[in-house]
């Protein structure tokens, strides 16, 4: 491999945009979280839920912070990195990235000052409105993000003139024929990554005897969400797989690691795809699964890797292995949440230490298998950057070898530093509880009966 | 018949411009808060200083992807060259607001080990404001095109003037964040910067007049835009305009006002900003690709209009709303940590 600007300029914004996404996955549903939190605040008066909102609230923050400017990086990498990208799919991409800025990005950003800030100068029900705004700013920048996305893996809607892609029908071009179930697919993933975080501090303080009423609630309230959007993810990545093998047939052959289309294909466990030999290698596959899993029929057939010329078909190697691993997660995910449930209609959920365990170590779940999907989506539609438009390798700006090698040197660099830092301060936080001393001591204001008898009760149980 | 191709793209670059100068007086003052934070030494100044620009540096920031997104969806023929050709101080800046935005998070769950943030703060805001100059300075020399796409190496952008533009933008948001303190904090905090403001603004005259002479002198381009007849003509008040406001806001300062200072300052950015749009236009890539040469077709130029048409007045709208609800002096211990 030929370590030129273009490859070096692939790694460093597969690096870049890998620990960009880790951020957003959280904070679309950790802004929805603390919204629903402070609505039912809001409903009830019960100062628990503020406390967990405001306890939350701070986590958000940081995330968010490293999100935004993690973010910042891409919009402008676009530019410095991908510069004949830019030129040819400018006159499409360009308005769905800018229709993103002025609905979502201004949205969220703005509304974070009064959502993080704001809870002592403005009425109650804005500081709720606010933590909404956030909430659909998030969802909407991931609207308008993956519309872009989708339409790079299946343009629909353009004409090519003197090679440059220009739009003819917008709403072909915003619901691209792969848009819809991908966007479903990730807001998922999105607000099932934030159940299981949350459902994992639940756990850890349960585990540790501390905030028995707020771990109480986060372990509902996580185990709630998951137990209905775990399974939903199965069916609806299904249905997104669909797509694909509708819609990028290569992509699906590297999945599955189908070399011949004209062989019923097997279901591959595992295997080491060979791309030179164009075959598998110490292959563990089930005799007609696959088959029956792609096409729904005990014989069917479809496309293989050798039906595309070998420089139409992406690495096979990872994006077979990312597919496998987001699908592992995904099911453990499904078992976790079916345990939860069993347990909490036995009313044993807060006292098994065993799944609390497990549970409490179940927190990045979510992000590997985020990650691993975007492997498969992105590395899949190699050696494309724009299907059938433009070729990633000659979509890369005009730059030296050693300026992206040093970029990237500095990414990495500060990226480290940025992320271990933000996990500590996470970590740091959440062992810091949702109740500090302060807001304690007002629980027994007797201006809120409520709460204070809610909080004399959890402080019987044995709270802090 | 209005010919649509000819005033789009001037539409856009309105749009741009706008979007460009927006940031550059929000984010300018929270990174002059940042360029300030060395020369306070104690902690709850810092704190005070962070805490006066904390809920609005995310949105003020988002200008910035407003003007790199903008340019991609409205230009894409001046952001594919403009990018690559300034690459590092680009990179640079990314950097520096990486770590300066961070510091708003991280320095706050660090105590009592905020030091290493702190020198985030400062530096990332130092580095990203002098970025800002270099890439302003590489835009303003020139950079080098064929076919369409850049074809200079690495460094085309480095030289004497771009690092002159650093420095100017450095000390300009430097006094944006002084006079913003002014506003903002009261006591020490606030006498500090009313004696930082003079020595930024003396910085800030000292730049802008050496640009000013530099730039015609160096590129017959310029010199014949602004001392050809008639252009001198109409051109002559913009220095005497911007001398004008510079004396009020010495005065200002030294009055001890709050507010007055700070709109003076936006006043001097906004004609500078208009002296160089007069000096560059109509070239988005001096001295080569011009806004119509760059500009996106017609349908890409127009779906964006209808969003900017309805949602710049709503975005304006909900920051003014902010900005009102965050008014005044800070409260004592004011932040959420």
């Amino acid at each position: 491999m030929d370590f030129d600007h273009v490859l070096l300029s692939r790694i460093q914004f597969g690096f870049t945009v890998t620990f960009h996404i880790i951020f957003p996955a959280f904070t679309i549903g950790l802004s929805a979280f603390i919204a629903v939190l402070l609505v039912r605040y809001g409903l009830t008066g019960n100062e628990k839920f503020n406390q967990l909102a405001r306890f939350w609230t701070k986590i958000f923050a940081v995330s968010f912070a490293m999100g935004v400017v993690s973010g910042l990086v891409l919009s402008y990498e676009i530019g410095t990195n991908w510069s004949h990208y830019s030129r040819v799919v400018g006159n499409v991409v360009g308005p769905l990235l800018a229709y993103e800025v002025v609905t979502a990005f201004f949205l969220e950003a703005t509304f974070l000052g009064i959502m993080l800030f704001g809870h002592d100068r403005v009425p109650r029900w804005l500081h709720v409105t606010s933590a909404v705004m956030v909430a659909i700013g998030t969802a909407g920048s991931a609207f308008w993000i993956l519309s872009a996305i989708s339409w790079m893996q299946h343009p629909t809607g353009h004409e090519v003139r003197d090679g440059i892609a220009y739009p003819l029908d917008w709403a072909r071009i915003v619901f691209s024929p792969t848009f819809p179930m991908r966007f479903a697919h990730m807001v998922t993933a999105a607000y099932l990554t934030t159940a299981f975080v949350v459902l994992a501090v639940g756990a850890r303080f349960a585990l540790a005897g501390r905030y028995p009423d707020h771990a109480r609630t986060m372990l509902h309230m996580g185990l709630g969400l998951a137990l209905i959007l775990a399974p939903a993810q199965v069916f609806i990545g299904d249905l997104h797989g669909l797509d694909t093998g509708e819609y990028q047939p290569v992509k699906l052959a590297a999945i599955e690691a189908h070399w011949n289309g004209k062989e019923v294909a097997p279901f591959v466990v595992l295997a080491w795809p060979d791309q030179e030999a164009e075959t598998n290698r110490f292959e563990l596959a089930i005799p007609h699964a696959g088959s029956l899993v792609i096409t729904h029929e005990w014989d069917g057939k479809f496309p293989g890797l050798l039906d595309f010329p070998a420089a139409d078909r992406p690495p096979v190697a990872p994006v077979f292995f990312a597919f496998r691993i987001m699908v592992a997660i995904g099911f453990a995910m499904v078992g976790l949440v079916l345990w939860g449930a069993y347990l909490w209609v036995r009313g044993r959920l807060d006292t098994s230490p065993v799944f609390l365990r497990v549970a409490a170590l179940s927190w990045p779940a979510g992000f590997i298998a985020i990650i691993s999907g975007w492997m498969v989506t992105e590395i899949g539609r190699q050696p494309w950057i724009a299907t059938g438009i433009l070729r990633t390798a000659q979509a890369a700006s005009p730059l030296t070898t050693e300026t992206v090698a040093v970029s990237l040197a500095l990414f990495v660099l500060v990226y480290g530093v940025v992320f271990s830092t933000g996990i500590y301060s996470i970590n740091r936080l959440i062992n810091k509880g949702p109740a500090p001393a302060v807001i304690a001591g007002e629980r027994g204001l007797p201006s809120r009966p409520m709460s204070a008898a809610a909080g004399g009760l959890s402080e019987a149980t044995g709270d802090e | 018949m209005l010919d649509w191709n000819w005033l789009l793209p001037l539409v856009w670059l309105v749009i741009i411009a706008t979007g460009v100068v927006m940031y550059v007086i929000l984010d300018g003052f929270d990174l002059g808060v940042g360029i300030l934070f060395p020369t306070v030494r104690s902690e709850s100044s810092r704190d005070t200083m962070m805490n006066s620009v904390a809920p609005f540096w995310d949105g003020n920031e988002t200008w910035l992807v407003l003007g790199g997104g903008g340019l991609l969806a409205a230009f894409p023929g001046a952001y594919s060259v403009i990018m690559p050709a300034l690459y590092i101080p680009l990179i640079l800046m990314l950097l520096a607001l990486i770590l300066r935005g961070v510091s708003f998070e991280f320095r706050w769950t660090a105590k009592p080990y905020q030091q290493a943030w702190d020198w985030a703060f400062a530096g990332g805001s130092i580095l990203a404001a002098f970025s800002q100059g270099l890439v302003l300075g590489g835009l303003l020399h020139g950079i080098e095109v064929e076919n369409g796409a850049f074809a200079g190496g690495p460094f085309d952008w480095f030289s004497a003037f771009s690092l002159m533009c650093g420095f100017g933008l450095v000390a300009g948001y430097g006094l944006l964040g002084a006079c913003w303190l002014l506003i903002r904090t009261t006591g020490e905090v606030e006498s500090h910067a009313r004696r930082m403001a003079p020595l930024f603004l003396a910085a800030v005259v000292l730049f802008a007049a050496l640009v000013s002479l530099w730039t015609p002198l160096r590129y017959d381009y310029i010199w014949t835009r602004w001392f050809s007849v008639p252009n001198i003509f109409f051109l002559w008040p913009l220095p005497l305009a911007t001398a004008a406001l510079v004396a009020f806001v010495w005065r200002a300062i030294a009055r001890g006002d709050e507010l007055k200072p700070f709109l003076g300052v936006i006043g001097i950015f906004l004609l500078c900003f208009l002296g160089l749009a007069i000096s560059s236009y109509p070239y988005l890539v001096p001295p080569s690709i011009d806004l119509w040469q760059a500009a996106a077709g017609q349908a890409s130029l127009q779906i964006m209009l209808y969003g900017v048409a309805i949602m710049l007045p709503l975005i304006l709208g909900y920051t003014a709303f902010v900005y009102w609800t965050f008014r005044g002096k800070l409260r004592e211990g004011e932040s959420y940590h």
